[in-house]
């Protein structure tokens, strides 16, 4: 498993590089951050010692060598706009959006195991087709419909929740979990259904049956262990994607995320934060999808003599 | 019948299909003895496995018990509740099923899915019923089971998982076994062991065996009685010995026929000419009389009723006494 483990974190190296430089690229190409953060009065020799205090005057190459030889140093650069240092501004950020995340899955994964498997239960039934088609609603809603429908109603109509920010404690949580949990809870709610349905179906069930398991021991001991690797995947991407995508929804609801940060640092021109931030995020992802392959080879023993060859 | 502990008393499936209900178990009666073996002999889709399933509760969801009873030590598990068929599930009646392969779940060790019975039933701790789950191991001839009791059932071979299924169906002792085509997936040494395990197990442990086949060497090797099974009805049933060597019925007769014992190099294999009638056009009368050599003008009107023919023996035609 260890072997496992690093020689994943080995592979993992080249891509995190490529997306850094992804980055760091395609944010030189929105622009001039002089023209942003100087007077419009100021003159050309105020513009070039900025530039150059800012090393914008180098060559691209030399300004990759540059912020890389940094980077292998932990020395990630610093704000523009406030002159923190990039990796603690992205560092602070980041447990908000953890945070928002996990909160998320936890629920979306609870009910869609609840939901899922009481569908798969009885296949067909009326319960299974009024679950169907919640899920398959909730699954094809887009976030920011619902992000902007829940602060219309709750917030501004009823007033009985904030319209954004952090400051109202748990009434804070509501709408941004329920926004971001609709969609992973739908999705996720039909493919447990499906894989439940099969698993209720194999051999290993009428055998567990014939033992004379009760039908909680069945679902819960029998079925959902195997029904849980197809879950676990799909589980897996949508966490991802709300690391990823917490970008719209923490704008919307003012959620002081690494999602809002990047915004903020893109519209900024502040450079070296988006860079600290997306890096951060694309770490972030690589050690989620290791998480998630251990978690398979916990799962299933097949999986783990695989994994050690 | 002294020493009979499953009694199975014209009982009927019904299957949902797209096409409407069909009935694949017509009124099948037979009964099983203790230390004996009957064996449900009949061609694949003439509703030996349904009945078994029906037997002990374990029908897909698209087929439904539509009557009869099945008594077990008097209890009718027909009309049992859950509780009742759930607490026999085990310990009075087990079934091992025909899909070795796929039968054990995949995910738990194979000494967690012995030890489950024990669990079940018996409420031992995980320590006495992993305990419990070496011996059983041990007595299948599993070996090394000190060690492979922590191993998952891919790292077995078929023949070791069919083991592994029969330790799971004998773990509480049941007073009935079921045991489904238990040697079809695996390769012929080794089902001469298995049918040798089962025999001896049965001998030990007192049970009663019933074997679902469509074997007729089998049958001849391990049964002690058989029921003889066609689209859905039981049309023979007795002895073995007797049934083999005097059937009763013209199917039975034309299976015999269809053995290969005296056939030279060159010959047609004799077979029974035509196919069993689908489920969904079942004839009226008889269900054999599209491929009965002695089918008349009564068999396609009325269906004959299995009657008995000789003391312990029962065959369901009109003109059972000119089968020859």
């Amino acid at each position: 498993m260890f072997h496992f483990v690093r020689r994943r974190m080995l592979s993992s190296v080249l891509p995190l590089v490529a997306v850094l430089l992804g980055v760091f690229v395609l944010a030189r190409l929105t622009g001039d951050p002089a023209s942003l953060y100087l007077p419009e009065s100021a003159t050309p020799a105020q513009r070039a010692a900025f530039t150059e205090r800012n090393g914008f005057d180098d060559s691209i190459w030399q300004q990759i060598a540059d912020y890389f030889g940094g980077v292998f140093q932990l020395d990630f650069g610093e704000s523009l706009r406030t002159g923190e240092s990039a990796a603690t501004m992205a560092l602070r950020a980041f447990p908000a959006t953890l945070q928002l995340a996990g909160a998320t899955m936890l629920i979306a994964a609870a009910g869609a195991v609840v939901i899922g498997s009481w569908a798969a239960f009885r296949p067909n039934s009326l319960a299974d087709r009024i679950a169907s088609f919640l899920s398959m609603t909730a699954a094809s809603v887009p976030d920011f419909w619902f992000a902007i429908t829940g602060v219309w109603i709750f917030a501004v109509g009823l007033g009985a929740l904030p319209t954004s920010g952090v400051s109202d404690g748990m009434l804070s949580w509501v709408l941004p979990v329920a926004t971001l949990a609709i969609r992973p809870l739908g999705v996720l709610t039909q493919v447990v259904r499906g894989a439940m349905v099969s698993a209720l179906s194999a051999p290993y069930v009428r055998l567990a049956r014939s033992k004379g398991a009760g039908s909680v021991r069945v679902v819960s001991h029998h079925a959902l262990r195997n029904a849980a690797a197809p879950a676990l995947t799909v589980a897996g991407d949508l966490t991802v994607s709300l690391v990823n995508g917490a970008v719209v929804v923490e704008t919307i609801f003012g959620w002081p995320g690494i999602g809002k940060l990047m915004i903020d640092s893109i519209t900024g021109r502040d450079f070296a934060v988006l860079q600290a931030a997306v890096l951060l995020t694309a770490v972030t992802i690589f050690v989620l999808n290791i998480v998630i392959d251990v978690c398979y080879a916990l799962l299933d023993a097949r999986v783990r003599e695989t994994a050690t060859v | 019948m002294t020493g009979t502990v499953l009694e199975v008393d014209g009982l009927s499936v019904d299957i949902r299909t797209p096409h409407g209900t069909v009935r694949a178990v017509d009124k099948v009666s037979f009964s099983a003895r203790r230390g004996r073996t009957l064996a449900l002999l009949g061609e694949s889709g003439c509703g030996k496995s349904m009945t078994a399933q029906a037997v002990v509760s374990l029908l897909d969801p698209t087929a439904e018990v539509a009557g009869g009873r099945v008594l077990l030590d008097g209890t009718d598990l027909v009309a049992a509740d859950e509780q009742t068929r759930r607490a026999m599930a085990g310990p009075e009646l087990a079934i091992v099923f025909q899909d070795a392969l796929t039968a054990l779940n995949p995910v738990y060790t194979v000494g967690t899915q012995l030890a489950e019975p024990f669990r079940i039933h018996r409420g031992l701790s995980r320590k006495q019923a992993r305990r419990e789950a070496v011996d059983l191991m041990a007595r299948v001839g599993i070996p090394e089971p000190e060690t492979r009791v922590d191993t998952y059932p891919h790292q077995f071979s078929g023949g070791m998982r069919q083991r592994l299924l029969i330790a799971v169906a004998v773990a509480l002792s049941p007073s009935v076994l079921l045991a489904d085509e238990p040697t079809t997936a695996l390769d012929v040494t080794v089902q001469a062991q298995i049918m040798q395990l089962l025999r001896e197990l049965r001998t030990e442990r007192d049970m009663s065996v019933v074997l679902i086949t469509h074997d007729l060497a089998l049958v001849a090797e391990q049964a002690d009685e058989v029921a003889v099974m066609y689209a859905g009805n039981v049309v023979e049933s007795g002895p073995v010995r007797e049934v083999f060597d005097r059937p009763r019925h013209p199917y039975t007769r034309g299976l015999l026929d269809s053995v290969p014992v005296h056939a030279a190099r060159g010959e047609h294999l004799k077979s029974i000419g035509g196919a069993p009638p689908d489920l969904h056009s079942i004839p009226a009368g008889c269900v054999y009389q599209d491929r009965c050599p002695l089918v008349r003008d009564l068999c396609r009107t009325r269906r004959p009723q299995p009657a008995e023919v000789a003391p312990g023996r029962t065959a369901a035609c009109h003109f059972s006494a000119e089968v020859k």
